[in-house]
């Protein structure tokens, strides 16, 4: 945990701050499909936002979908306040190969920029190397790098500043 | 930007959808019925429209016939949550560009989206290149790549503001309408009015009377004062289409006008000054009218102060391919059939045709061809009625007991026949007024 906020501070350019673990909602899980609904924990998470947070990021080792796609690895209230990533489908043992920690943190990483990136506002990027780009699968992460194409940089930068500087946190009354 | 809308009864699945297409950077809008989905594409025309099979009402094959009407291009893509083979088939055969079952994996909507953008944009490029292309060849609605044309379109654009007369000479069908209407439009007139007058068409005094007006009781019939064409012509331009064939008596009144700006109404005895752009036109040759007498001299020159000559399609044969896509795209359109294109053999022989009626009978070739084109695309085979004109050439071997009004009957019959029976344009074709070709019919006895 402490390698990805890490990367969120230097990446992204705000300060991190780690709350207690926390155990995601029952009514998440989607028991015909053995996996867990990202959308009903990105409500969980607006809901115990903590007032002063700037933006959310909820990191579980679930595998997480959504109704109409089979899974996803991560999910963000674009131009909101909340985001989630899954590690499940980032280890290789998924995929029946040897464990690697190292290889799954960077994964993560690069997953949970993505997902924030959104947040501010970021769309998909077409340029593979962009952690914006999209990733269908494992293979599409491991060619992205865990930073931004300049585009996504500078845009993202002003949207950093901006709400840093706004005291008032908006993004809270979006529903999803 | 590209739009999407989502149709789905089901909310969790059109915003979970909805949801990761914009973040994807779309747009997205979503519908919770099929109507309310036929609805929305009433108002805004959506790149790609994801719609559900089972929804309650109308179902997702009836909600996409209805945006196929909307929107005959549409990408519909239908997604269900019950795999069969049969619905799948269904779906497809109804015009679904993808069929998906959900949940779906996010690997194969984002190749389907990519896809339909990517065709999407390829077919945008295309438009705009054709309009390029079409720009670059097309000056007032005529098409050419023909340097004598260029030539003359910058012609156009350098005497279009002058006051001066414009003689156009050229064959019947060359396109001299439309470069008359070019001259106005490219003119400082092209506000004011553009009145077009066909001098061929009419008798002497009724043309007399169509070109200056005329007083009230100047003749039997003329109850009220009328205007004529210089009067509503004033401040704009006066095209006077066949002047060819003009009585004397009317060459010594236009003379007047041309030379005064002012004439006499018909049956008037007060001057009225005009402030009119004169064009005219004629498929004759003047100067041979000049030489035997036919034509006044004076009219001639004060009417050929610039001179527009325009060659003959048989000597531009680099325009037919254009000529063809255009007028197969307008007529195909018009006649509400789709006629996609034309084959290399049927280009070929396009251009073996000797057209003597020119782009008016290339006009009128192509659109008999897709009149009677079945497959989409038209062929050497749906142009077989052309081969008609290599059999009257042999016609044309005049046997040693043939008169002068025989072969002059026999031409008229098979000008009218391939015009239709169209007078006008017959008797462009074969080079005489229209009302001398009603003469001739009527001392032929031959009807139209
Ligand atoms: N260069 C051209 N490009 C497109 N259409 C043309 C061209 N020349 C002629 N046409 C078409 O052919 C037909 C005959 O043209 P028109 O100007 O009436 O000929 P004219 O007056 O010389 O007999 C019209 O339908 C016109 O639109
Ligand atoms: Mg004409
Ligand atoms: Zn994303
Ligand atoms: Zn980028």
């Amino acid at each position: 945990m402490e390698t990805i906020a890490e990367c969120i501070e230097n990446i992204i350019g705000a300060p991190v701050h780690m709350l207690e673990d926390l155990d995601e909602p029952m009514e998440a899980f989607v028991e015909k499909r053995n996996q867990w609904d990202s959308s009903v924990i990105l409500r969980a998470l607006i809901d115990m936002a903590p007032p002063d947070a700037l933006r959310v990021l909820g990191v579980t080792s679930r595998d997480l979908c959504v109704p109409v796609l089979t899974f996803v690895f991560g999910q963000a209230q674009l131009d909101g306040l909340v985001s989630i990533i899954s590690t499940a489908r980032l280890k290789p043992e998924f995929y029946g190969l040897s464990a690697s920690p190292d290889l799954t943190l960077e994964r993560a990483c690069k997953e949970s920029i993505h997902e924030l990136g959104h947040t501010f506002g970021l769309v998909h990027c077409g340029d593979r190397s962009c952690a914006m780009s999209l990733s269908t699968h494992v293979g599409d992460v491991d060619i992205k790098k865990a930073e931004f194409c300049r585009g996504c940089r500078s845009f993202l930068r002003d949207r950093v500043t901006a709400a840093l500087a706004d005291e008032s946190r908006p993004g809270r009354e979006k529903q999803l | 930007m590209w739009k999407i809308l989502v149709v789905d009864d089901e909310l969790i699945m059109r915003e979970s959808l909805a949801a990761w297409l914009m973040e994807d950077g779309y747009t997205v809008d979503t519908a919770a019925s099929g109507q309310e989905g036929v609805e929305l594409a009433k108002k805004t025309e959506y790149t790609i429209y994801f719609v559900d099979l089972k929804m309650p009402g109308i179902d997702g094959i009836e909600t996409m016939t209805q945006i196929h009407k909307l929107h005959p291009d549409a990408a519909v893509i239908i997604i269900t949550a019950f795999a069969t083979v049969d619905t799948a088939i269904t779906a497809m055969k109804e015009g679904a560009q993808e069929y998906v079952v959900k949940p779906c994996s996010p690997q194969e909507i984002s190749l389907i989206v990519e896809r339909i953008i990517h065709l999407e944009n390829l077919e945008r490029e295309n438009k705009i290149l054709r309009k390029k292309l079409n720009d670059r060849y097309t000056f007032h609605d005529i098409i050419s790549k023909n340097p004598k044309m260029h030539e003359l379109f910058a012609l156009v654009n350098d005497v279009a503001s002058l006051k001066s007369t414009v003689l156009i000479q050229g064959e019947s069908g060359t396109g001299k309408d439309l470069i008359a209407k070019a001259i106005h439009q490219s003119s400082d007139r092209s506000e004011q009015r553009y009145v077009a007058i066909s001098c061929a068409a009419l008798a002497e005094t009724l043309l007399e009377s169509e070109l200056f007006g005329h007083e009230r009781g100047a003749f039997t019939g003329a109850v009220n004062q009328s205007k004529g064409k210089f009067e509503t012509a004033d401040g704009g331009t006066l095209f006077l289409d066949e002047i060819g064939g003009i009585s004397p008596k009317l060459q010594v009144d236009l003379l007047r006008v041309l030379q005064e700006r002012s004439f006499y109404r018909v049956g008037g005895s007060k001057e009225v000054s005009v402030n009119v752009r004169v064009i005219a036109a004629t498929n004759a040759d003047l100067m041979t009218a000049v030489r035997d007498g036919s034509f006044r001299e004076d009219l001639y020159y004060r009417l050929n102060v610039i001179n527009i000559h325009i060659p003959p399609l048989r000597d531009r044969l680099e325009d037919i391919p254009l000529l063809v896509r255009h007028f197969i795209e307008r007529i195909s359109f018009e006649l509400g059939k789709s006629v996609s294109g034309v084959t290399d053999g049927a280009i070929a022989r396009l251009m073996n045709h000797q057209w003597p009626g020119n782009v008016r009978e290339l006009e009128n070739s192509i659109e008999r061809a897709i009149v009677t084109c079945h497959d989409g695309v038209l062929t050497e085979e749906s142009l077989s009625f052309l081969d008609g004109d290599q059999g009257e050439e042999e016609g044309a071997m005049i046997p040693g007991d043939m008169s002068l009004a025989d072969l002059e009957l026999r031409a008229i019959k098979a000008t009218l026949g391939r015009t239709s029976g169209n007078v006008k344009e017959a008797a462009s074709i074969l080079g005489i007024d229209r009302s001398t070709l009603y003469d001739k019919l009527k001392r032929y006895n031959l009807r139209r």
